[in-house]
């Protein structure tokens, strides 16, 4: 059960109608099943909506199966008394010889105190006329297909001469209650049984319609939303294939990341679960005023005036409160922020005795997002309450204007009964739209972000293509005026011309910072040159594609790239027909297959982070990696920060190895390699300041000269 | 969980039982409520009751809402009120004692976990509260209660409540058993997704080098296909619930009513039958409610072991034992700048195998002495355990003449200044991040500041800033790059003044002109202080006094650069493979 307002930031979409628009265009071939659910949805909330309607029917049934059958009851009372006026079975009674004498004498006190009573006194003396005369005087008759015989008879007038008032309830309760059974059958109320059934079965069968329905949807919403999430996961993982390199440049790994997860994730939940619930929501809150209003106005405008006050409560405190939800949320990040920054410098907090400073910001951002918390705990916790009140207050209120009604006949008792499932069914919509609706918003806001990657315009097509043959490409590169520059306004590279014949080594070196991985970028095309031309073999890279040229080149980077797989798939990678054998082989040439072998999975062990395989040696099994590919050219950046000596000197032995007999530019970092290259490419701020070899350099005495010796500048010193 | 709940103290106690109190009076009151529309029922059925009978019986009603609101308005702000601060306390509590943990208690549970157990482990909890405890102590009592009311009433309708309970209870346990394992599945496979992804995105030059995309593509879409049916037969079961919940609801008031009928049909007595249809109405009422209550009770369940594993996580950070305790020394020694190992053997608790065995050496005041070795020789270890961060196993470490155990540990720390192996910045300006920290001595002038950022080689790039020393440094101090946080961090050492500076691999991210500057710049500053320097470059630790070669823990070679060189293998290996043979020659 989702919460109002708790734990997600409320999130305002750009374009709201623009993005749901755009989200439901992209749902495709799922649109149709999308409209079937939501139809289904419709359905079984009108289901739902008719059933108390049906129910109030069948409470009426009840309730005729409560009072008794006056009609026949007047007819027993009224042919009775009329039996007993029938004067002429009068004249017998004093001869008939099965009367007793005493009898005799008590009919005749009656017949004198009758001529001189009222008409209206006359009943009431006749009812204390003996059994025996009684019996003589009246005649049994047929009421509602039951004969009625002179002792039943009796037994009601004796009953009836109890009543002091016919007009109170109660006591003409207790008299129908003690009726000859006989007669009781008569007047007994009936409950038309069958009808009932039948009503409740198709009670049963809206109630079973509607749940299979609701069920249908569900199942339908949640397998397009899953596919649909599947699908916006694979566009955006392909995008990031498709982006040229500058997008990562401006945008960090988890902005994107958070893009595939959160975004994504959140737009297939929320669209499971928003759509349904409006679509049922709506219905219901509609339908039911519709059908309050069909059944009775007054007790509908009771209903709504009674659900306006209290929604207007509730959504004045909804509006206030959104204000400490979202404060309690940014203070919450700052706590977490706080934290996480002094766990992780914890070492620093201790060296420099910070822990008491810490401790004091803590508690101050502490209590601050304590009085934040209660308050929105408090305004959350609430809404329950309000919600039931108002469910309440219009529960009573239908209930008396609804009770008073039937009072005064002017409806009947099952409306009462429809009416209290109508008010559930009307109040609770109303805050599941609202709630629905604000999760549509962060669908929308969501969906921006997935849509705006996915609209990132893509690297540039590669038109006139030629096509250079691995295996006869002969390893010479030529740069001609190359200009370059990451931004349109600030070139780096002005005019940078060089030429490396096949076999060569061209180091690239200069401080952290000074753009060394440009020069990366622009031999394997990452990005594209602003003017001038890269030639390889004397073909212009311009004219050939991307995946041409990336297959010339080995690359091994300082950033140890494997992915999560075993060694023998890392180092395989997408290269088919590698062998088992080759892996090996390359693994030799590095030296790391003594390693590898002292693994329980031997290369087929999976890489963990960090616990089996050190830094070092996934550097070497990038090397491996580097060496199954056969290639001409070679880009290799040489850094070797924390690694171990003796695993350094393992990886610099594979490296230059794998320079042997290719064109190699290196991102330099060993004196040995610079002063053995045959060009060296200095750079700074971005900018290539100064080329040639080790000897022309130093006797430049410029930049370069000044970045060599420095090394040895302290032991100068001392 | 209950031991957490210890936190609070007596008055928060008794407001507690307030709530318990205040929550019974509210579900007497919703269930005080279908009683008086029963009477309201037999007045509506018999003919002659007066208008007003039945007003009076709305306005008891009316006042049983009213009143349930109240209770729930005052039990919603208590609850509030406890469950912040339930997690105020707490929160303080684990931060205390992780800023009171070494740097070992803080191994055994690792950042991260510290960082979850201190921030959503105790949201977790209170949010339990928060919720939790209305529910918690509505539930129960709303199942009693309304189940009281009911048995007598009819036991047809009493089963049949009975029946719609189990089905309710059987679904959701059904669910539960089906789903919960699985709801850790998609979280695993939620983790390999992102980390898929991360991959993409980290090895993007790699995989285009390789022309490897289609090769990425498809470990993805592995994940991605994993993922999807995970997650959508999660959502597939539980689409079943909502119907199922509406579909005894609605089952419950047609099967009370159909039952009905056939009890007043076989009633006798009309006052039978009218009592029976009263009785009938209300049912409902009292029906829904042990329904609703069953279903508060689901999930409370569900809600509790999610909690329960975040108290367990949160006790045994505040039930663990810290190794470092205080010693009473002030640290007023005559002798300054003196360090001094004997005969030092580490550990870690758990282990088996010795990190460093058997060192010894002595520093005195104004010497640099460096240590060198491959990784996991024991070099930074070596160095941690003079500001105590760790305790020598065997031996002792002694500063200024006194064993480092007997000081108090801000005493022994106001002689340091150490910078770490990986450069810490916190969110702030440039300025509090050098000026950070307390000496026992006077916070640092902004003179003092701009001087010790000059000295450590970070003027050029402060001054670029734009506001200078004030400019802000983002949380990790992401704004910066890993050389500029390493200089900033080297600075904060100096802004310190202290006797002896520890530097534990401090200057890697440097080029190695940077390096050379700022070490020398730093010599001429800090002339008096004694300076123990972790490196792997033998370029920046070729001109110390002494130099200490650590092999798997152990001491293989002290002496100079040029002593070494002739009679330290080791050493010779690692010069070698820097610098090459003419170049340490020309040196």
């Amino acid at each position: 059960m989702p919460r109002i307002g708790m734990n997600r930031k409320q999130e305002k979409s750009k374009d709201f109608k623009g993005s749901i628009k755009r989200l439901f265009l992209s749902l495709e071939k799922w649109r149709f099943l999308v409209i079937f659910a939501l139809i289904l949805a419709f359905s079984s909330s009108i289901c739902a909506i008719v059933a108390p309607n049906i129910l109030s029917d069948l409470t009426d049934e009840i309730t005729l199966g409560l009072s008794p059958k006056e009609d026949n009851l007047k007819e027993i009372i009224t042919k009775t008394t009329k039996g007993l006026q029938d004067q002429s079975k009068f004249a017998s009674i004093p001869v008939n010889p099965n009367i007793s004498s005493s009898d005799k004498q008590k009919f005749m006190e009656v017949m004198q105190k009758i001529s001189t009573a009222s008409d209206e006194e006359k009943p009431k003396l006749l009812f204390k006329l003996p059994d025996s005369v009684l019996k003589e005087i009246l005649d049994p008759f047929e009421v509602g297909g039951i004969t009625i015989n002179e002792s039943d008879q009796i037994e009601v007038l004796r009953s009836l001469s109890s009543v002091k008032d016919f007009k109170d309830t109660d006591s003409m309760l207790k008299v129908v209650d003690n009726l000859p059974k006989k007669v009781y059958k008569v007047i007994k109320p009936t409950l038309n049984i069958d009808k009932v059934k039948s009503i409740a079965l198709m009670m049963a069968l809206l109630y079973l319609i509607s749940t299979a329905f609701s069920y249908i949807q569900s199942y339908i919403l949640a397998t397009v939303s899953n596919n649909f999430a599947k699908k916006l996961r694979s566009s955006i993982s392909d995008k990031i294939n498709k982006l040229p390199l500058k997008y990562f440049d401006n945008h960090e790994t988890g902005d994107v990341l958070s893009r595939i997860t959160n975004d994504v994730d959140t737009i297939g939940m929320h669209m499971n679960q928003s759509l349904a619930v409006l679509a049922t929501s709506i219905t219901l809150f509609l339908g039911s005023i519709v059908m309050m209003f069909v059944t009775n106005w007054i007790m509908a405008l009771t209903a709504l005036a009674t659900s306006i006050f209290g929604f207007v409560g509730m959504f004045i405190i909804l509006s206030k409160s959104q204000k400490y939800f979202s404060n309690r949320q940014k203070q919450l990040g700052e706590l977490n922020g706080y934290i996480e920054e002094n766990y992780s410098g914890h070492t620093v907090v201790k060296a420099y005795n910070g822990d008491k400073l810490a401790l004091d910001e803590f508690d101050r951002i502490n209590k601050k997002l304590y009085v934040s918390n209660k308050k929105s705990q408090f305004l959350s916790g609430i809404m329950q309450p309000m919600m039931m009140f108002v469910g309440n207050f219009g529960y009573v209120a239908v209930c008396i204007v609804g009770a008073l009604l039937t009072m005064n006949d002017l409806t009947t008792f099952g409306t009462i009964v429809a009416f209290m499932i109508y008010i559930r069914l009307f109040t609770n919509p109303l805050s599941q739209i609202a709630q629905a609706m604000t999760m549509l918003q962060s669908t929308a806001a969501a969906s921006e972000r997935v849509f705006e990657f996915l609209d990132e315009k893509e690297q540039t097509k590669e038109e006139n293509v030629k096509h250079l043959d691995k295996s006869k490409v002969k390893g010479e590169i030529e740069f001609k005026h190359v200009k370059f520059g990451y931004d349109k306004n600030r070139t780096i590279i002005k005019d940078f011309n060089a030429k490396a014949h096949p076999g060569e080594k061209i180091a690239i070196v200069g401080p952290t910072g000074a753009g060394k991985t440009t020069m990366v970028n622009l031999l394997m095309k990452f990005y594209d040159i602003v003017d001038g031309d890269i030639l390889i073999d004397g073909v212009s890279t311009k004219s050939l594609t991307r995946e041409n040229i990336h297959d010339l080149f080995v690359m091994v980077l300082q950033d140890t790239w494997l992915f999560d797989g075993t060694i023998a798939e890392n180092i395989k990678f997408n290269k088919k027909n590698v062998t088992d054998e080759m892996v090996w082989d390359a693994l030799k040439t590095v030296g790391v297959d003594h390693f590898v072998k002292t693994l329980p999975g031997g290369i087929h062990s999976v890489i963990e982070d960090d616990s089996t395989v050190s830094l070092g040696q996934k550097q070497l099994l990038t090397i491996a990696r580097g060496m199954i590919e056969d290639a001409p050219f070679l880009i290799l950046d040489e850094a070797t920060s924390n690694v171990d000596t003796r695993t350094e000197e393992l990886v610099q032995t594979a490296m230059d190895k794998l320079t042997e007999g290719r064109t190699s530019f290196i991102i330099a970092h060993r004196l040995s390699t610079i002063k053995n290259a045959d060009l060296i490419l200095v750079m700074n701020e971005g900018n290539i300041i100064e080329t040639g070899n080790h000897e022309e350099l130093l006797k430049q005495n410029g930049f370069y000269a000044e970045l060599y010796n420095s090394q040895f500048e302290s032991f100068e010193n001392s | 969980m209950i031991k957490l709940f210890k936190n609070f103290n007596k008055k928060e106690g008794l407001l507690f039982v307030l709530c318990i109190l205040l929550v019974s009076f509210g579900v007497w009151l919703d269930l005080k409520m279908p009683d008086y529309m029963s009477e309201v029922t037999v007045l509506v059925q018999t003919s002659g009751s007066k208008m007003s009978d039945i007003l009076e019986q709305g306005f008891y009603m009316m006042l049983c809402a009213f009143g349930s609101l109240i209770s729930a308005i005052i039990v919603g702000y208590l609850a509030s009120y406890l469950s912040a601060v339930f997690s105020r306390n707490v929160r303080y509590k684990i931060f205390k004692k992780v800023e009171d943990m070494g740097v070992a208690d803080i191994k055994q549970f690792s950042i991260r976990s510290l960082i979850t157990r201190t921030t959503n482990d105790v949201t977790q909890i209170e949010m339990l509260i928060a919720m939790g405890l209305q529910m918690m102590v509505r539930a129960p009592i709303m199942v009693v209660w309304a189940i009281i009311k009911i048995i007598n009433k009819n036991i047809e309708w009493t089963l049949l409540t009975g029946a719609g309970v189990i089905l309710l209870l059987a679904t959701v346990i059904t669910l539960l058993l089906i789903v919960f394992p699985r709801f850790a599945k998609v979280q695993k496979l939620f983790d390999k997704i992102n980390g898929v992804a991360r991959e993409n995105l980290t090895g993007i030059r790699v995989i285009r080098a390789f022309n490897a995309e289609e090769f990425q593509k498809n470990r993805f879409e592995e994940v991605n296909s994993d993922l999807t049916s995970m997650q959508m037969f999660n959502q597939r079961c539980f689409a079943i619930l909502n119907p199922v919940i509406n579909f005894v609801m609605h089952f419950l008031t047609l099967g009370i009513y159909f039952i009905g009928a056939y009890l007043i049909m076989d009633a006798y007595f009309i006052s039978d039958k009218i009592e029976l249809f009263s009785n009938m109405v209300v049912f409902t009422s009292y029906g829904m409610q042990v329904i609703m209550s069953f279903l508060m009770l689901a999930m409370i369940f569900m809600m509790w072991p999610r909690a329960q594993v975040s108290a367990r996580r949160i006790n045994e950070v505040l039930d663990s034992d810290i190794l470092i305790h205080d010693g009473d020394f002030d640290g007023d020694t005559e002798v300054s700048g003196e360090v001094e190992f004997k005969n030092v053997s580490f550990k870690y608790p758990d282990a088996d195998e010795y990190l460093l065995k058997n060192i010894s050496f002595k520093a005195k005041k104004g010497e640099t002495i460096a240590f060198i070795g491959s990784t996991g020789s024991g070099k930074s270890t070596l160095i941690n355990l003079v500001p105590r961060f760790y305790d020598a196993t065997e031996g002792e470490v002694i500063v200024d003449g006194v064993n480092v155990k007997e000081y108090k540990q801000s005493a022994l720390r106001n002689k340091i200044g150490y910078v770490s192996q990986k450069a810490i910045m916190f969110t702030g300006s440039v300025k509090d991040n050098v000026a950070y920290g307390d000496n026992g001595k006077e916070h640092p002038s902004d003179e003092k500041v701009k001087e010790a950022i000059k000295v450590a080689q970070g003027e050029d790039f402060v001054l670029k800033m734009n506001k200078k020393y004030d400019s802000h440094i983002a949380r990790g101090g992401t704004n910066v790059s890993g050389g500029q946080k390493q200089r900033l961090s080297i600075a904060r050492a100096i802004a310190r003044d202290p006797e002896i500076y520890i530097f534990d691999d401090s200057f890697s991210a440097l080029d190695y002109k940077t390096d050379s500057i700022l070490r020398r710049e730093l010599k001429n500053y800090t002339k008096d202080a004694t300076s123990m320097i972790v490196a792997q470059r033998i370029g920046t630790i070729m001109n110390a006094d002494k130099i200490i070669v650590l092999d798997k823990g152990e001491c293989v070679g002290v002496g100079t650069h040029k002593q070494l060189l002739k009679n330290c293998d080791v050493y010779k290996e690692i010069a070698l493979s820097q610098l090459s043979k003419e170049e340490l020659d020309n040196a």
